[in-house]
């Protein structure tokens, strides 16, 4: 228990730490990597209390597919730059108060939280379904999932894909004169129309690529 | 004092796995330029030691002695950090590998989810060394690097749910006892040319070795590393070819299982098997290697989401039809 105690701490610590780091550090990219390690100690977290799929599932969808994103959009474009373009500029921006609001409604919101699970501490066992030690938590996750809440299960994929529809729409944008490789039109292509015999007159020439 | 006599047990294991495991890096680093060498008709490293042999660690001692060369203009962390972490997560996906029943240094629950997230962080390894070394080669073959590795993990993710369908576990032991009487390379083997060109993809292999494009991009991301740094960039990589070999021969040719369960196959130990499966994998993607050549950019995306990603989907509702119509659907 000692060994589980001491790993706890150092990797709540290292959460936290990681955590403050993201708001604290001055560049933006260092501050995804931060994020990424808090990603990191949270699915070890995860791990420790046995919930070792949905730890896995931290690692792979958020560390492996979103954070990267994340750090492609931040190393792109130059957000360091315009941050202090903020700060120093004399207009005053409008993304700080938002940002205040909306960090002011999650710490709120935080705080009713803890303050349940401290007032009413039998809370976590009014949980309907009872967990089996001896049953793996990915069978037992698929349990629930696919039979009960099948219908709240599908509508968050589809609330994913109108997302994804919606950013890949607002982004799209067709441009005119862009040659594209189509390998139908490339195999399919037969000798008669690849090839053509001209008898250009003099000093007129060809026109080919039509 | 118990801690400590489990500690020891423990770290004394994971040196009897990690060793061979670097030992063998080396050797197929050789077998590689051997067999790229021969196809073309030359004779490749045959110097070092009887047959060459020794040659990786020739290489090795000399990547030790040259000097470590930091950009000036570099992130310095970062760019320390990245070879670091390239080589431990390329290590720490060994854990779970299974070599025979008893053979395995942590069975897990979740073995081939571990294996795949480490897999998936083995980008970032890629994405540092090429943002820290603040250089417009590293960071274009990192972002290509990175775009390349997300695409054709989504595949690779789908086809693992073809084979976890068959099995119903999601422990690797498990998914190679499931292959018993018939290796799963027979009823999903279009699901096997995929997961093998997705390896290569996954890895940096050629024909997808865009982020090292050597007649482009000078050699992508490793361009700024010198020494040591170099040298584990280099080691990260081959090791994660041989899990990309050890996780196609569990997940499809029956891991530890021999072919036929008759007299003079299985008096062989099981992971002999497994190595002989692991270095058939080997050699065909060093033939690949040394056959193939380069794709262009816009293909290597338009062949991963609009060729291979809706074929493997395609598959995971034919499999998982075809196991519930005949009632095969593994429920224990």
């Amino acid at each position: 228990m000692l060994a589980h105690a001491i790993f706890f701490y150092i990797f709540s610590f290292i959460a936290i730490f990681s955590a403050v780091m993201v708001t604290v550090s001055k560049n933006t990219v260092h501050s995804v990597f931060f994020l990424i390690l808090d990603f990191i100690s949270i699915s070890f977290l995860f791990i420790m209390i046995g919930a070792e799929f949905l730890g896995m599932i931290m690692l792979i969808v958020y560390v492996g597919a979103v954070a990267i994103l994340f750090l492609f959009v931040v190393m792109m474009l130059n957000v360091a730059q315009q941050k202090n373009e903020w700060f120093t500029s004399g207009t005053r921006s409008t993304h700080i108060p938002i940002g205040l609001l909306i960090s002011l409604i999650i710490f709120s919101e935080l705080i009713i939280v803890i303050g349940g699970w401290k007032y009413k501490p039998g809370l976590t066992d009014s949980i309907s379904i009872k967990i089996d030690a001896n049953i793996t938590n990915t069978k037992l996750l698929g349990n629930v999932i696919y039979t009960d809440y099948i219908h709240l299960f599908q509508l968050s994929g589809m609330i994913l894909l109108v997302a994804m529809i919606g950013a890949i729409v607002l982004t799209f944008r067709e441009r005119s004169g862009v040659k594209k490789q189509s390998y139908f039109k490339q195999i399919s292509r037969e000798k008669k129309e690849g090839v053509e015999l001209a008898e250009p007159e003099s000093n007129k020439g060809v026109k080919i690529d039509t | 004092m118990e801690y400590f006599l489990i500690l020891f047990s423990e770290v004394y294991k994971i040196i009897f796995l990690l060793v061979p495991v670097l030992t063998a890096v080396a050797l197929i680093v050789w077998l590689d330029r051997r067999i790229w060498a021969l196809v073309q008709k030359r004779r490749g490293p045959n110097v070092v030691g009887p047959f060459g042999l020794f040659q990786s660690l020739a290489d090795a001692l000399k990547y030790v002695f040259k000097e470590i060369i930091i950009p000036a203009s570099s992130n310095k962390i970062i760019f320390i950090l990245a070879p670091i972490v390239t080589m431990t997560l390329a290590l720490i996906a060994w854990a779970v590998i299974p070599f025979s029943e008893t053979f395995v240094l942590a069975d897990i629950n979740v073995g081939i989810l571990y294996i795949f997230a480490v897999s998936s962080l083995g980008v970032y390894g890629i994405i540092m060394g090429g943002w820290a070394s603040n250089s417009k080669y590293p960071f274009l073959g990192s972002i290509r690097s990175a775009a390349q590795m997300v695409s054709y993990e989504v595949s690779i993710g789908v086809i693992i749910i073809n084979v976890l369908l068959c099995v119903g576990s999601l422990n690797l032991s498990d998914i190679v006892i499931a292959q018993k009487n018939l290796w799963f390379i027979i009823p999903l083997f279009p699901m096997f040319i995929i997961f093998f060109i997705s390896a290569l993809a996954e890895t940096n292999r050629p024909p997808f070795d865009l982020p090292e494009a050597e007649a482009e991009l000078v050699a992508g991301y490793q361009t700024e590393y010198s020494g040591m740094m170099y040298a584990m960039f280099w080691l990260g990589e081959y090791a994660n070819i041989l899990l990309m070999c050890s996780l196609g021969s569990i997940l499809f040719l029956g891991g530890w299982l021999s072919p036929v369960d008759m007299f003079p196959f299985n008096i062989i130990p099981g992971p002999f098997w497994m190595i002989f499966k692991m270095l058939l994998l080997f050699i065909l993607f060093s033939l690949v290697k040394a056959i193939v050549p380069r794709y262009r950019y816009d293909q290597l995306m338009k062949l991963g989401w609009k060729i291979f990603l809706p074929l493997s989907l395609s598959w995971v509702v034919l499999t998982s039809s075809y196991l519930l119509y005949f009632d095969l659907l593994p429920v224990n």
